[in-house]
């Protein structure tokens, strides 16, 4: 377990600074919980924050993304989402800005704060937008290399970010999908946080002699088609895992592609259902809402059943 | 085209005194009535009411390049009230962007002149606007680029008091206050008149200026009359007066002004123009460049 996400994004966004000086970073009143504040200390003249106002950040980016600047927008996932959407679909999207929209405290991981706090809805209103990419990170180094591809990027790029330490994955040089355990049973496709679960739940079907095919699966929109299909071929079974309702996230983008090119196979998804989550800590919550190594390891055991 | 407009118009660059942009003002409002009548679709009422405005800009202010219609350190103007996209449209095609011909395909399908701009398929849009409420924070964003970069371009918001219902206009009043970026103009076309009735029936905005004084704008004393173009050029000379940002201008207008019967009246903020509408309103339309093109 290395820093948390959000600290590995705030350096990463402080180191590149140095070396993009196209690189402006705002933040709404939540900079030392985003940690946009480390750009903030090292680039103040680069860093802008606006106040408690999501839209009106999105759209002052937006201005500034025409003139020749990249610009990072940080605040809490869930009210960029949701109070700024206009601006990322009207200014943003339609527009091809180049515009990276960093959400942090994503899914559950604003734990304690309860339902009003939580983003479970981030993923399919980001993924809907035409131009916009998204990605959600599955580690503190998936976090930094999303940000490094994003600032590569012509257009919009939607980033969610996590709030608390969690288990590292294993590395690769660039974000992308990663196999974390090689099996001939399943298929789990986790994306996001939830990989490090999924891995843990291939540990467990193991000992029950069934070979899961883990793979870490960060970019939503693009997405890795063609990985999820190898593995699927040889496996003939798909768990989706997600930190995010089922309707419109991960598992939804992965089953379009999947009906529509008439790939067939035994396929389940782990999500949130159709309900509000609430307050508690990090891991036991998630845990109720589906997303433990015990809860993955059952449900993939029942698609090999 | 009236011959005297013909002859203004081909002295190209050149910053036109008060009674001529009062002619092309006049000129150009009967064209986005004339476009607004054979299309069948569009707004009439806020693309008349700032027709001096954007004439004023567009002929004696801006500097802007139809050649080069990205150039780095070219004046912005944001149309946040992009309803009026007529009014900017006919402005980009006389200012040179593109064929005045074109304008002819206002709102056809495969157009570059969408109902609401897109900079991405017009020459001379800065940005794409139509969503009410934007374009003050997009505004303030391009004049903090020009800060942070050391340019000395002007960022001009063009925002209908409609546009100020929007709460995303305060926040932007707020943080435009606070950043300070210099060459930052808000110009209100203060008529009065919204979509579904007058401002005092839906949301009352007054004291405007005293509130964007409040907020830590640069206020202009004088509500200058918006739809007399002497009256925006001595705005642009307040505008350049004092080191003060940023600046807002509140202009009295007359919704759907030029045509009497649609003059004040919310019924004409986007109502199609009857054949029978139109033949009146082109009579008045005339009359007024006659007069304008007779006090040169
Ligand atoms: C966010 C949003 N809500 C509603 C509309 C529909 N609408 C278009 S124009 C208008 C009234 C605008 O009034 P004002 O800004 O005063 O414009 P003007 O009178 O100058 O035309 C409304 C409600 C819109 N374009 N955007």
């Amino acid at each position: 377990m290395s820093d948390t996400m959000r600290d590995a994004f705030g350096k990463k966004l402080a180191e590149l600074g140095a070396t993009h000086p196209e690189l402006v970073v705002f933040d709404a009143d939540v900079s030392s919980s985003t940690k946009s504040a480390y750009f903030g200390k090292a680039f103040p003249d680069r860093f802008y924050n606006v106040g408690v106002a999501e839209a009106n950040m999105v759209d002052i980016a937006a201005g500034m993304s025409t003139a020749g600047y990249h610009p990072v927008v940080n605040a809490f996932a869930i009210f960029l989402a949701l109070k700024a959407t206009d601006q990322i679909r009207n200014t943003i999207c339609y527009n091809n800005l180049p515009v990276i929209i960093a959400g942090a405290y994503g899914g559950l991981s604003d734990s304690f704060d309860g339902a009003s706090h939580q983003a479970i809805t981030d993923i399919a209103i980001m993924r809907a937008l035409p131009n916009m990419q998204v990605i959600v990170p599955g580690d503190a180094k998936q976090a930094e290399q999303a940000l490094e591809y994003a600032l590569q990027q012509e257009g919009p790029v939607y980033i969610r970010l996590n709030r608390n330490a969690m288990p590292d994955l294993p590395a690769t040089d660039a974000i992308g999908t990663v196999c974390t355990a090689i099996g001939s049973d399943v298929t789990i496709a986790a994306n996001g946080i939830t990989a490090s679960f999924a891995h843990e739940a291939a540990v467990l079907l193991q000992k029950e002699g069934i070979k899961a095919e883990v793979l870490s699966v960060p970019v939503v929109k693009p997405l890795d088609v063609q990985t999820l299909k190898n593995s699927v071929a040889k496996t003939g079974k798909l768990l989706c895992v997600e930190e995010h309702v089922l309707a419109g996230g991960f598992s939804s983008a992965v089953s379009e592609v999947f009906m529509r090119e008439g790939i067939s196979c035994r396929f389940d998804a782990i999500g949130i259902e159709d309900v509000f989550t609430e307050t508690g800590p990090y891991e036991p919550l998630l845990a109720k809402y589906g997303i433990s190594a015990e809860h993955i390891a059952e449900r993939a055991k029942k698609l090999c059943k | 085209m009236n011959t005297t407009v013909e002859e203004l118009l081909s002295q190209k660059e050149r910053k036109f005194n008060a009674k001529e942009l009062a002619l092309l003002a006049a000129y150009f409002r009967s064209v986005m009535f004339d476009t607004l009548h054979t299309r069948g679709t569009g707004h009439w009422g806020g693309a008349a009411s700032s027709a001096e405005l954007t004439t004023c800009l567009y002929f004696n202010r801006l500097t802007i390049k139809s050649d080069d219609p990205q150039w780095e350190d070219r004046d912005r103007v944001v149309l946040s009230k992009g309803h009026a996209s007529i009014n900017l449209y006919t402005m980009l095609a006389h200012r040179g962007f593109f064929p005045i011909e074109e304008l002819s395909t206002f709102r056809t399908l495969n157009t570059r002149l969408q109902g609401h701009p897109c900079m991405k398929t017009l020459p001379g849009v800065d940005m794409s606007t139509g969503a009410l409420g934007h374009g003050l924070s997009i505004g303030l964003g391009m004049a903090l680029a020009a800060r942070q970069s050391g340019k000395q371009y002007w960022t001009y918001v063009i925002s209908g008091e409609g546009c100020l219902n929007e709460g995303q206009s305060w926040e932007a009043l707020m943080s435009a206050a606070k950043f300070k970026p210099g060459h930052f103009v808000l110009m209100i076309d203060y008529n009065k008149v919204q979509l579904d009735g007058t401002t005092d029936e839906i949301m009352p905005l007054e004291p405007l200026a005293d509130k964007l004084k409040a907020f830590g704008w640069n206020v202009a004393e004088k509500a200058y009359d918006g739809n007399n173009t002497e009256e925006v050029l001595e705005s642009f000379a307040w505008m350049d007066s004092d080191n003060q940002w940023p600046k807002a201008v509140i202009y009295n207008t007359v919704k759907g002004k030029g045509v009497s019967f649609t003059e004040g009246k919310n019924t004409w903020h986007g109502a199609v123009i009857d054949d029978d509408s139109y033949t009146k309103g082109m009579l008045e339309l005339n009359a007024d460049i006659e007069k304008k093109e007779a006090s040169l």
